[in-house]
């Protein structure tokens, strides 16, 4: 029969997770404005564009809107009080 | 999930190789129901075309039609589990539950606590021997660590370091250098795609009170104070910070031999230059550890022979164009600098700086630089906006003076020197005094 040893987790502490609810969903995407969020991931320009287009071909009642952050990766405060201003959704991407 | 939160539905798109990443991280951050819809890798260097035929595709992770995907995604209404959000806490055990030695190591390696290397267990004589390497209580919060910054940190206590320092095999004079490292906050173990990976360097007198090298060798294998506190440092991030795992919480395509321990001590009693931690306004009497993040390249030469301002020219500007390197040189090497008239650090960084040029198009071109710095530059942040006007063929420099750092290392048995990727920020030396 081995020893038996007792050991320490080597893992740190976690923070505890506290539940957020998601924003109520609109019945249609007609005649509301839907904010496409480019991350700035390289090509997410074009990513976005392409979306844009896609809505004007498919959804042309969609009134979309391409937006960019200051920064890649690092929260705008400017471009999300924009957002919830007057937007009614938002798509973001492509931020991985 | 700010956007949520603030009574905005949305939506986010990321590529599928990250699907287990984006959906571990919302359910972290307390919003797992949080709509994601997914295309194929790569997204970068692949023409709109492609990109349209993304959108026009399928999901490869729902198996759905994107765009269905995305319409459902902001409209469908939402159900019980979506209103609940998710509330849970997480904590860690203090000890594992008893088993033999190969019981453990096996335990240790199926949960990623390791570098896959063997390590020495943890156990709570040999903690509680470590733990006498420091004055400070055991509950004590040293720092806090995550993989990536939209994850969530993880606290690192005394033990907690002193745990993965028995593991690295340190003996307990490490420790203060140890803790020096984690309360640094800045993970070993980023999960970038890019494979970053940290180099640190030590100096002041703990150098040589617990037997560092600078000397032959100080950037191998061969000293057990630099070999031990450079894998305890790596092994306190991936534990520290809740794991470095391909696929969840570490993304690296490539890996970087550099994570498996990168630390060594600066010759500066051979140097014929201020140490590094003098220059960032500590005394020569202090001990510290300084982090130089990247490591994603390296390149080397010997000299300064003739022609060595074409060899630094190039060498800086074959690495990325927006790591800055760390050079690391001999002191045979930067003795014959100052012969030439660089008697200061500063001078030969202030040279290399002006002189490590490229074409304007060339340093755009760089997926990084289109990524980080041309949003700055955009926004008319300088030096970054001069650079964006410049015609494509002017030459632009890469860096500033400031990001090019020098430490003198290496046992004077050949004229070499390195540079190697490494961002470093003033915020990246650490006392090590402070945790004696």
């Amino acid at each position: 029969m081995p020893e038996l040893l007792t050991v320490h987790d080597p893992r740190g502490y976690p923070p505890k997770v506290t539940g957020k609810r998601l924003a109520a969903r609109p019945d249609s995407l007609n005649g509301k404005n839907l904010y496409l969020v480019d991350c700035l991931f390289d090509n997410s320009e074009v990513f976005m564009d392409q979306l844009q287009r896609w809505f004007a071909t498919h959804l042309p009642a969609v009134n979309t809107k391409v937006i960019k952050p200051r920064e890649s990766w690092v929260d705008d405060p400017e471009m999300r009080a924009k957002i919830e201003a007057d937007g009614d959704a938002a798509i973001l991407g492509v931020g991985l | 999930m700010a956007l949520e939160q603030a009574g905005v539905p949305s939506v986010a798109v990321h590529t599928h190789v990250f699907a287990r990443l984006a959906q571990s991280t919302a359910r972290a951050a307390g919003m797992p129901r949080t709509r994601q819809c997914f295309v194929p890798q790569p997204v970068v260097d692949v023409s709109a075309e492609t990109l349209r035929g993304y959108i026009e595709g399928t999901d490869p992770v729902s198996k759905k039609p994107f765009m269905q995907g995305i319409v459902e995604g902001l409209t469908k209404p939402l159900d019980d589990e979506d209103l609940k959000g998710l509330s849970f806490e997480r904590s860690t055990p203090r000890l594992l539950a008893p088993a033999s030695e190969d019981d453990l190591q096996r335990l240790f390696i199926e949960n990623n606590w390791t570098d896959f290397m063997p390590v020495i267990l943890p156990t709570e004589e040999r903690v509680a021997a470590m733990l006498k390497g420091t004055s400070h209580p055991p509950d004590k919060v040293v720092g806090r660590m995550r993989p990536t910054n939209f994850r969530e940190a993880w606290e690192l206590t005394v033990e907690k370091v002193a745990v993965n320092a028995v593991m690295a095999g340190c003996k307990p004079e490490y420790l203060p250098v140890v803790l020096a490292h984690a309360a640094s906050n800045i993970s070993a173990r980023s999960s970038s795609t890019t494979s970053l990976a940290m180099n640190t360097v030590v100096n002041g007198p703990i150098r040589n009170e617990i037997g560092m090298s600078s000397g032959i060798g100080a950037m191998g294998p061969y000293n057990h104070a630099n070999v031990t506190i450079g894998r305890a440092y790596n092994l306190l991030s991936i534990n520290g910070q809740g794991g470095s795992v391909p696929g969840d919480t570490y993304m690296g395509t490539l890996g970087n031999a550099y994570n498996y321990s990168a630390t060594f001590a600066e010759a500066e009693e051979r140097s014929p230059w201020q140490p590094f931690h003098v220059q960032q306004g500590f005394k020569p009497t202090d001990s510290t550890v300084s982090i130089f993040f990247g490591g994603r390249y390296t390149s080397s030469g010997f000299g300064p022979r003739d022609t060595w301002k074409e060899k630094f020219v190039r060498c800086i500007t074959a690495g990325d164009h927006n790591q800055p390197p760390l050079i690391v040189m001999d002191p045979l090497v930067a003795r014959l600098f100052v012969e030439l008239g660089f008697d200061t650090k500063e001078k030969l960084s202030a040279w290399c700086a002006e002189n490590a040029v490229m074409p304007a198009r060339e340093y755009w071109d760089d997926q990084w630089v289109q990524t980080l710095t041309l949003p700055l530059a955009v926004a008319g942040v300088e030096p970054h906006a001069s650079k964006l006007k410049a015609p494509p063929d002017q030459l632009v420099p890469l860096y500033e003076p400031h990001e090019i750092s020098i430490v003198v290392v290496g046992g004077e048995t050949q004229g070499a020197f390195r540079m190697i990727g490494g961002r470093y920020t003033k915020a990246a030396t650490v006392s090590v005094d402070a945790w004696r």
